[in-house]
């Protein structure tokens, strides 16, 4: 579903990614863990096409980019750690919104199915600046899933969330994941990644230094597997 | 589950919203938005106000002298408003990050910018339709006639136009506020420059062919602008 090969982004003389490799099989959760200024961010913002590589090969979906950036975006769903929702608008029709720039057809059923699925029915009529962070980081969720995409990125959808607010998330999460979606999430959280992802990869300085699947990872934990990865 | 994910893909391919339909999506977003909390337009709109009321006070109260300035002072309120305007108006986008959930709509991303355009160009109409009658009512001039309100309307577009694209590019530095003035005048010059010829002219009772070199201007920079920011706007909302 992703295929990245010998990735390479600069921005002026600073290179981030140096000759990045990473793949994602169709319906794998994949948790990209890595210490601060690693390059998770600007990872996930070229697969989400926002953001040019300046080297290498990227296909998302069977499509390469930058070059067929459009077709990828029809079947990417994105939440970062800003909700991307419009404060002085309702949930509602911050959800229509975002449905008419996807062109996506029974708009009102599809609305109701999503904030059935993110738990925010009863406050479709309220104003996103109302809304508890908890809250609004649902609805993000809910955004992004409006267009039914067939690969979601979290850039650390955690962030600024409590206890409780990041329990509902992982709910949210596990449904989104459950429909048979590619996943990839870059979270510091490293208790609720290992709930969570079939497949951690760590991302230091640049590069992918280590990778395990959840089965791999039972003879030890993600923990020591993460420090391990950075020491190496 | 092999016609699942055919009939997934058969979805994914189908989500093509039309250039018109998503245009129409963001501007119907930025009106409501701004509708609900008034912030962009009674921003300006004070603005506008006072400064229409400082003239008021600071010029002679002469007609004809009036009459004289009047196309300068309103030009200067529509630019210095309009600035106020288009700041606020990319800066609800940037600061939320709503501008990435735009830019990830699978659309051209002109789509984007002629929402915003419009939108922007809808907000300085409004708050121009406002300041108008007060600036008839206090300096005594009657401003309400179909070839000045076409200047007004022309000159309007092109500001709008090319100050929507510079306040993307704006937008994305720490000191917006102060470098979209610098980057936006001088580019709008010549839109300015020509509505308040074509606007004096109109006021001093010049025939309509007289005002016809600066109307024609306008509406030559109008094209040049939008076709311009038309073909650079993927290039500056790029990382």
């Amino acid at each position: 579903m992703i295929e990245v090969k010998k990735l390479v982004k600069r921005f002026g003389l600073k290179t981030i990614l140096r000759g990045l490799d990473f793949s994602v099989e169709p319906g794998e959760f994949v948790a990209l863990l890595g210490p601060n200024g690693a390059g998770k961010t600007t990872f996930l913002r070229i697969l989400a096409t926002l953001s040019r590589p300046s080297l290498g090969a990227v296909v998302v979906a069977g499509y390469q980019l930058p070059n067929q950036a459009a077709q990828v975006r029809a079947k990417l769903g994105v939440v970062s750690h800003m909700p991307l929702l419009y404060p002085d608008l309702t949930a509602e029709e911050n959800l229509r919104f975002y449905g008419r720039m996807y062109g996506i057809g029974n708009m009102e059923e599809r609305i109701t199915e999503v904030l059935e699925m993110v738990g925010l029915e009863n406050r479709r009529k309220d104003l996103i600046r109302t809304f508890s962070r908890g809250m609004q980081q649902r609805l993000a969720i809910g955004r992004a899933v409006i267009h039914d995409p067939e690969v979601m990125l979290f850039d650390e959808p955690y962030t600024g969330l409590d206890q409780d607010a990041s329990e509902m998330l992982d709910e949210v999460l596990r449904s989104v994941a459950a429909e048979g979606r590619t996943v990839v999430m870059t979270s510091h959280d490293l208790a609720r990644a290992e709930e969570l992802a079939t497949r951690f990869d760590i991302l230091s300085r640049g590069v992918i230094t280590a990778s395990a699947t959840q089965k791999e990872l039972k003879k030890t934990n993600l923990l020591a597997f993460y420090k391990q990865a950075l020491v190496d | 589950m092999a016609n699942k994910s055919e009939s997934k893909k058969q979805k994914a391919e189908s989500l093509h919203p039309s250039f018109f339909k998503a245009t129409l999506a963001i501007i119907q977003k930025d009106l409501s938005a701004e509708f609900r909390s008034f912030e962009l337009i009674s921003a300006m709109l004070v603005f506008s106000l006072l400064v229409i009321i400082i003239f008021n006070f600071a010029l002679e109260l002469d007609i004809k002298v009036r009459q004289s300035v009047t196309s300068g002072v309103l030009w200067t309120t529509f630019a210095f408003a309009g600035t106020l305007g288009l700041n606020r108006s990319m800066s609800v986008e940037k600061d939320r990050g709503c501008m990435d959930g735009l830019l990830l709509a699978p659309v051209d991303r002109s789509v984007i910018y002629f929402g915003k355009a419009i939108s922007n160009l809808i907000f300085m109409l409004i708050v121009e339709g406002i300041v108008l009658p007060v600036y008839s009512v206090l300096y005594n001039v009657n401003l309400f006639r179909f070839d000045l309100l076409g200047v007004i309307l022309l000159g309007s577009i092109g500001y709008a136009a090319v100050g929507t694209l510079l306040s993307t590019m704006s937008a994305q530095t720490r000191t917006r506020e102060v470098l979209l003035p610098i980057l936006l005048f001088p580019v709008a010059m010549p839109v300015l420059l020509a509505s308040v010829k074509a606007s004096n002219g109109l006021l001093a009772g010049a025939e309509f062919a007289e005002v016809l070199t600066p109307i024609n201007l306008l509406i030559v920079y109008d094209v040049i602008f939008i076709a311009i920011a038309f073909m650079v706007f993927d290039f500056v909302v790029e990382e």
